[in-house]
């Protein structure tokens, strides 16, 4: 056996005291070394969510469609003719911070790994990106890294990139926050889970050997906050060996292995190696199956000499998967690697559970030296996958929030309107046009739109009709100003956006980017989002199959704005004929159809707006939404655009929902997209231009006669906006630009801001 | 022609996507490993956009030594039709089947956008359905898509006819804006667009087609 450690070493591996004498009490003795390294990185904040398992049961996570909910790689949900679709949403913020390119392409490399683990294949990726303003240097660095990189590993894997979203806020100055969003198709059938089962199967590490990149990337990187004030800035050295290094072509050929891996039914279960490496992949598998596993650590391919037991268990390293397999498909499983240049090593065998002196039968994680060698750590696998200490930190209202929420930027002078629409638009092209996002023939509606749609096909799935919609939103703005209500109307957003390309949300998968857990107005910003989002999905009956959670996201004491990502997925029944998209055409009419004004006591509320917080106004109250209108909103566009997609002619021609920037930002948007502008009527207010809220749509109809029918008929509220005409967009006596220049500075906002110092 | 070979390296990622075009076109297509020597059963082999043995070294550079290109050389010899989309274009100038290089884009950055392409000669296996100077909306995805060679080179390929297709744009520093290029007799081909991804209005564009019949049409009429 190792030697026991000194007290002081479980704080340096990431541990609590409390958090010490536990483990001393489920094994019953003191853990060694080995044994305490391996609870170290089990029990981390991003491998346990101690933190915040407490809060996420509230959300509602069962549906009859849900095939896989939370707690598996991916969530999975049956989107009918036979196919499946998994989900997962992760965040590689820190190594993001720290090293752009290769933090953004582990986390692409990582999340696809999820997916495919659940026998799908990754057919698209989305990431919503979170940077400081780009007058500073080091966020122009960061964003070209973090772009690169999200383009070498994607495009070279082979998985499209169809969206995501790009935030400009200096709260994410020190710490920036990169999401990735992967969903993936499979024949129903298919569908594999990571368990470890059979006595006697064999564990065989599939792909690259295992080096000394990212050891204690979820303990040391992860679980912890940048503590200086520039936050990564000043700690890069520190923590650059926590970061992974991806190889997009070793994946790409491990998806392919897996793949036929599974097709030729040579596997019991599979599991990838991400955060905590080798030990979380066994544990939880053993875990899983209530079985134990003894894991030969000689038998690991390393990279490196000289790697000691602990390395070998808790490296990072990339492109790695563990399958569980009979002895009797060995050969064949080697013959199929073989083929595909993948290495396979079996590393573990499946034992019986092991009988305690209690009389219970515990599934114990031996790792030995040599299958029949010296055993250097005995724990139970699901004291270390699953019993990690579950916490509910102290929670308190922020002392700071109601002069925050008092102070409205209502009676922020006016200024000019046309200068402040302009400095708004941003296109993201210069971003998405880095991204293959065309791969697999799928790609309706491609980035930078309301929501991306792909067909439902893929290489091996049945032959079908429908198409899948996926949508990522956040505002941060909004929640924190309201966590819980700003959470909500970011699912309704996200229901509005699907809307927009004719889909029905069917599942919800979120990504919680919050600060230091550890700050009791954190915790109570996170409980309350949760609340936010958990009532919001009861209201449209939608299950939450998945999500992550990532704390910490603070540096020199400072937290982030409460950023929480819903991710939502929705599926069209019969796609032939593109959604109308922002295209209108001369002489359209122009119509908002929904509730014109907010539920609040402001019509117009600017709180929490994109144009206020340009303001350095960052107060003010926002309000929730009308249910039952905006119900019906919603179904009457969903209905519209989907019969469109369907192949039914129609007289509507282009939709675009108001989001961010307003209803002044919409118009702009489509005039842009169009190169048609349009002469809308005088509004009630400057506030009009700017507010936002959910659940209001800019339609374009050829008829507005027959399309205000419809409306009526479904309860829908609507109001005539004017006219698609001439060159420039009109909006009363407030806006007046020429499409040229709306076309122009949005089209440049980007690179301008990029171009500034490179 | 009633039948074609994809062929699949490891990294090779629009082999489903090029064998579904030919699908759609009524074609059968096979995917076939790049350890194989025998193309005797295929009428055109594609060569496919993506990754080939990861491009660490250079596009391309490594897939000319897999064991099939030897068999891709002999099928291109005796006459067969052979099209190289995107990262085979690459592979394609690497095995000398084609002259002259893809080198890294203007501004080095990947490029995933709609390009316009302008029908420059039909005296090749890919264009020879389709209209002089007609202009067709395909779109590329790549990193390494500027074709380079020298003037000799250059004049003799521009003289003869072997460039089949021209950007209207040059979206990344392509000598003579070439996007698409056959060798002297027209039945080797390359182009960095993606014909495959324009086969449908749904997705944007069906421009594609008319090369991609060309292709399938070409061992009939040759």
């Amino acid at each position: 056996m190792v030697p026991s450690p000194p007290q002081s070493l479980h704080r340096a591996l990431g541990l609590s005291d409390d958090e010490f004498e536990e483990i001393t009490s489920v094994l019953g003795r003191e853990p060694n070394h080995l044994e305490l390294a391996l609870f170290g990185v089990m029990w981390s904040e991003h491998c346990s969510y101690k933190s915040s398992r407490i809060h996420l049961r509230r959300l509602p996570t069962t549906g009859p469609h849900v095939l896989v909910g939370p707690g598996e790689n991916a969530g999975v949900i049956d989107a009918g003719d036979g196919i499946a679709v998994a989900i997962r949403i992760e965040s590689h913020n820190h190594p993001s911070a720290i090293e752009p390119y290769q933090g953004a392409a582990t986390g692409v490399g990582g999340i696809l790994r999820d997916i495919f683990t659940m026998g799908a294949r990754p057919l698209a990726v989305m990431d919503p990106l979170f940077f400081g303003e780009l007058s500073d240097a080091r966020q122009r660095w960061l964003v070209e890294g973090v772009v690169s990189g999200i383009s070498g590993y994607g495009n070279s894997v082979g998985v499209p990139t169809i969206g995501g979203e790009l935030t400009f806020d200096d709260c994410y100055r020190a710490n920036p926050l990169v999401n990735v969003l992967c969903v993936g198709a499979l024949p129903k059938e298919r569908l594999v889970l990571g368990i470890a089962s059979g006595v006697g199967n064999l564990a065989v590490l599939l792909g690259s050997r295992t080096g000394r990149d990212g050891i204690g990337g979820v303990s040391v990187l992860a679980s912890a906050g940048f503590s200086g004030e520039d936050g990564a800035a000043s700690l890069d050295e520190a923590k650059r060996p926590s970061v992974q290094v991806g190889d997009p072509y070793e994946e790409k050929r491990l998806i392919e292995a897996c793949l036929e891996l599974l097709d030729a039914g040579l596997v019991v279960g599979i599991q990838d190696l991400g955060g905590a490496g080798l030990i979380c992949g066994t544990s939880e598998t053993a875990a899983r199956g209530g079985v134990g596993m003894d894991v030969d650590v000689s038998a690991v391919p390393q990279r490196e000499p000289g790697m000691v037991p602990y390395e070998i268990m808790t490296s990072e390293s990339q492109e790695r998967m563990v399958a569980i397999i009979t002895p009797e498909n060995l050969e064949a499983v080697r013959a199929l690697c073989a083929k595909w240049e993948i290495r396979a090593s079996v590393v573990g065998r499946v034992v019986e559970p092991t009988l305690q002196p209690n009389g219970d039968l515990v599934g114990m994680l031996r790792v030995r030296n040599g299958f029949d060698g010296e055993v250097l750590a005995e724990v139970p696998a699901k004291a270390l996958a699953d019993e990690a200490p579950l916490y509910d930190r102290p929670r308190q209202y922020p002392a700071w929030l109601d002069d925050l929420r008092e102070d409205d930027p209502g009676d922020e002078p006016i200024g000019s309107a046309n200068d402040d629409l302009l400095e708004m638009l941003v296109d993201p092209a210069w971003v998405y046009r880095q991204y293959d996002s065309q791969l697999f023939l799928n790609t309706v509606v491609g980035p930078g739109r309301d929501a991306a749609l792909l067909r439902l096909a893929g290489p091996g799935l049945p032959n079908s009709s429908r198409g899948i919609a996926i949508s990522t939103d956040s505002n941060p703005r909004w929640c924190a100003l309201n966590p819980r209500t700003g959470t909500a109307l970011t699912v309704f957003e996200g229901i509005a956006n699907l809307a927009c390309v004719g889909a029905s949300a069917k599942a919800v998968v979120n990504c919680l980017n919050f600060g230091n857990p550890e700050h009791p107005e954190v915790m109570w910003q996170l409980s309350e989002a949760i609340d936010g989002m958990a009532e919001a999905c009861d209201q449209f009956h939608l299950p939450v199959i998945g999500g992550n959670v990532s704390l910490y996201n603070e540096s020199g004491g400072a937290d982030i704005d409460p950023t929480p990502v819903i991710g939502l997925l929705g599926v069209i029944d019969h796609l032939v004929t593109p959604p109308p998209g922002w295209n209108w055409n001369d002489d359209d009419t122009l119509v908002l159809v929904g509730a014109r004004r907010a539920a609040g006591d402001r019509d117009y509320p600017l709180g929490g707006s994109r144009w206020a917080t340009r303001r350095g106004r960052r107060g003010g109250e926002i309000t929730g939404v009308e249910l039952d209108a905006f119900t019906a909103t919603i179904a009457l566009v969903t209905g519209e655009v989907a019969a469109i997609c369907a192949g039914e002619t129609s007289d509507v021609t282009a939709v675009h929902d108001v989001s961010g920037g307003g209803l002044a930002s919409a118009l702009a948007e489509m005039t842009a997209v169009a190169g048609v502008g349009a002469s809308v009527k005088e509004l009630d207010s400057h506030a009009e231009l700017f507010s936002e809220f959910p659940g209001r749509f800019v339609v374009a109809t050829s008829d507005v006669d027959a399309f205000a029918g419809r409306a009526r008929a479904a309860g829908v509220p609507l109001f005539e906006l004017g006219v698609v005409t001439g060159n420039r967009l009109i909006i009363g006596s407030m806006i007046d630009l020429s499409v040229a220049e709306i076309a122009e500075r949005r089209r440049g906002a980007l690179e301008d801001a990029l171009a500034a110092a490179l | 022609m009633k039948r074609v070979g994809v062929v699949v390296f490891p990294g090779s990622n629009c082999e489903y996507d090029a064998r579904f075009a030919m699908e759609t076109l009524g074609v059968a297509a096979e995917l076939v490993w790049h350890t194989r020597t025998d193309l005797s059963s295929f009428d055109g082999i594609i060569l496919p956009g993506g990754f080939a043995h990861g491009d660490y070294l250079r596009p391309g550079a490594l897939a000319r030594f897999s064991p099939v290109m030897k068999a891709v050389a002999e099928f291109a010899r005796d006459g067969g039709a052979v099209l190289g989309i995107c990262n085979g274009f690459q592979v394609l100038t690497e095995a000398g089947l084609l002259p002259g290089a893809l080198q890294k884009n203007v501004g080095l950055k990947f490029l995933c956008q709609e390009t316009t392409l302008i029908v420059t000669s039909n005296a090749s296996v890919l264009t020879s359905g389709a209209a002089l100077d007609q202009e067709l909306i395909i779109p590329i995805n790549h990193f390494s898509g500027a074709y380079v060679c020298d003037d000799e080179t250059y004049a003799r390929v521009n003289d003869s006819g072997q460039i089949v297709l021209r950007y209207r744009e040059n979206p990344n520093g392509s000598r003579g804006d070439i996007a698409g290029l056959a060798n002297e007799r027209g039945n080797v081909v390359g182009l960095m667009p993606h014909p495959e991804r324009a086969m449908s209005t749904l997705l944007g564009s069906a421009d594609g087609r008319v090369l991609l019949e060309s292709f399938v049409a070409s061992y009939v009429a040759a």
